[in-house]
């Protein structure tokens, strides 16, 4: 089956990104790699989406179009990338997110 | 009603729920489909719920609910060939030892699903409970009980919640999740239990009956035995737990002659067994151990609180929660006196919790407090909705101070 691994930003995890040194950063980059790297195997798509102060959202429900700066929920979680996986069930799915070394939230949903 | 229709609606429960999940559990990997599955046993359920108390419960129970179910799958999976084949060439279950129903208890219990589906589940695939009975048990509508199944199959179907034994390395932590599903439903059944509650389908009974299979599908898990000699201590006191007019009676005050010794020795012995040929010790197995302390004790006088209070530390440190240590503060105060006590209660974020207050009162009336304690007692009850706890403490207002 085909699911999506959506990764969350948390605020806090921001600024302990943020907070952290050269060293640590590099560190924390390399262990993100390293998960592609074992589960290149299953991952047939993944992006890292740019911060979420580039977001722009278009609301299509209001008549005309309205075009408005940010993401489409104001909140402390926001969506950071995500991952599209080929795997057997959910199970092999949960396995690969527990493993997941950055960000604090994982969802994951079935591709139809 | 006359004491033999109770009779046989204990039977019939009993009968069904040994087959019921027997049947799903062949049924499921054959069809490889859980909701279709599903439907088709508790449809075979329901007929045999309606015809079995007028026909009589037939000598093979197994092979009539088998032969309902397959006949019905042929009818209304008319469209699906894929399906119908499959069930075409099914053969009537053999009666043997062979049970696969381990990996039916996994797929219900799974996290990905939410708790109240865990249970709702468990009870009608593996207990073979119909939807009515678990709504009569949970005193919720049945169209809720109905409406969380309903999403509970689907997600198993468009998640991809499989249909199997969790691996080697989740089994620890998946299995905890099971016994959790188990203990949920005997707190349930046991809180909401009272005299007047019997026409109730008793979920205890269920909670044991599924500690009683896991322990014979796992033997090799000493937290299943544990659960199981829970279940069993605290099921062969229940005798005393309310006096003749219903009211709660407690520890303290039970007349211990209407224990089950007998009992009480059998899931203290099957607590040990498991104890010493696995040295694992967990949660179940220590809670469990505290209760044969209290049930092995002639009278509350001669209760070993020492011990007690060694287990609860045990328990602290293999599973935290402020509720253990309150009950670890109630140890204490037999141990080091009510002041003791009461200063272990005083970290603890349990404002919601209506024992909590209940405790504080008993400690601070111990000392003489009055006013606070009524003052507790007061929050104890505006907390709970449990009509024998109630009971209980507006009696305790009633007394003068």
């Amino acid at each position: 089956m085909k699911y999506v691994l959506m990764f969350v930003e948390t605020q806090e995890f921001a600024q302990e990104l943020e907070a952290m040194g050269e060293l640590e950063r590099e560190a924390a980059y390399a262990a993100v790699g390293k998960w592609f790297a074992d589960h290149a195997d299953k991952i047939t798509h993944q992006a890292h989406l740019a911060p979420v102060h580039t977001a722009t959202t278009v609301r299509l429900d209001q008549g005309d179009p309205v075009v408005t700066d940010g993401p489409f929920v104001e909140g402390k979680e926001v969506v950071s990338g995500f991952a599209e996986v080929e795997v057997a069930d959910l199970d092999e799915a949960l396995r690969m997110a527990r493993g997941w070394p950055a960000c604090p939230i994982v969802e994951i949903r079935p591709v139809r | 009603m006359s004491g033999g229709t109770e009779a046989s609606r204990d039977a019939l429960a009993r009968v069904v729920r040994e087959h019921a999940g027997r049947l799903a559990a062949s049924l499921v990997p054959l069809l490889g489909d859980f909701a279709a599955a599903e439907d088709l046993v508790q449809d075979a359920v329901e007929t045999a719920l309606r015809r079995w108390p007028a026909d009589g419960i037939p000598e093979r129970p197994d092979a009539w609910l088998f032969t309902v179910a397959r006949r019905r799958g042929l009818d209304v999976l008319r469209r699906e060939s894929n399906h119908r084949a499959k069930l075409a060439c099914l053969r009537p279950p053999e009666p043997g030892p062979h049970d696969d129903r381990l990996r039916l208890i996994f797929t219900c219990c799974h996290p990905a699903l939410s708790p109240e589906a865990r249970i709702a589940l468990t009870l009608r695939v593996v207990c073979g409970l119909s939807t009515a009975q678990i709504a009569a048990a949970f005193v919720v509508p049945e169209a809720t009980v109905a409406q969380r199944i309903t999403r509970a199959k689907r997600k198993i179907g468009e998640a991809g919640i499989p249909y199997r034994m969790p691996g080697e390395e989740e089994l620890s932590e998946r299995l905890d999740g099971v016994l959790a599903v188990v203990y949920l439903l005997f707190n349930e059944g046991y809180l909401s239990s009272t005299p007047e509650r019997t026409q109730a389908r008793d979920l205890v009974d269920d909670a044991e009956w599924l500690a009683a299979l896991l322990v014979n599908l796992m033997p090799r898990e000493p937290e299943a035995a544990g659960l199981l000699a829970l279940v069993r201590l605290h099921r062969a006191r229940a005798a005393a737990r309310f006096d003749r007019a219903g009211r709660l009676v407690l520890l303290a005050d039970q007349d211990r002659s209407l224990w089950d010794r007998p009992a009480i020795a059998e899931a203290t012995a099957l607590l040990m067994r498991a104890a010493r040929a696995h040295h694992r010790p967990g949660p179940y197995q220590v809670q469990a151990a505290i209760v044969a302390c209290h049930a092995e004790a002639e009278s509350f006088e001669a209760t070993d609180w020492a011990q007690i209070l060694v287990l609860y530390d045990l328990l602290l440190r293999l599973a935290p929660s402020p509720v253990t240590r309150l009950h670890r503060a109630v140890a204490l105060r037999h141990v080091r006196g009510p002041e003791a006590a009461l200063a272990e209660l005083a970290g603890l974020a349990l404002e919601r919790y209506a024992l909590f207050h209940a405790t504080r009162a008993e400690l601070l009336r111990a000392l003489g407090r009055h006013d606070e304690a009524r003052r507790s007692d007061e929050r104890a009850l505006a907390l709970t909705a449990n009509p024998a706890q109630q009971a209980l403490l507006v009696e305790r207002l009633d007394w003068p101070s």
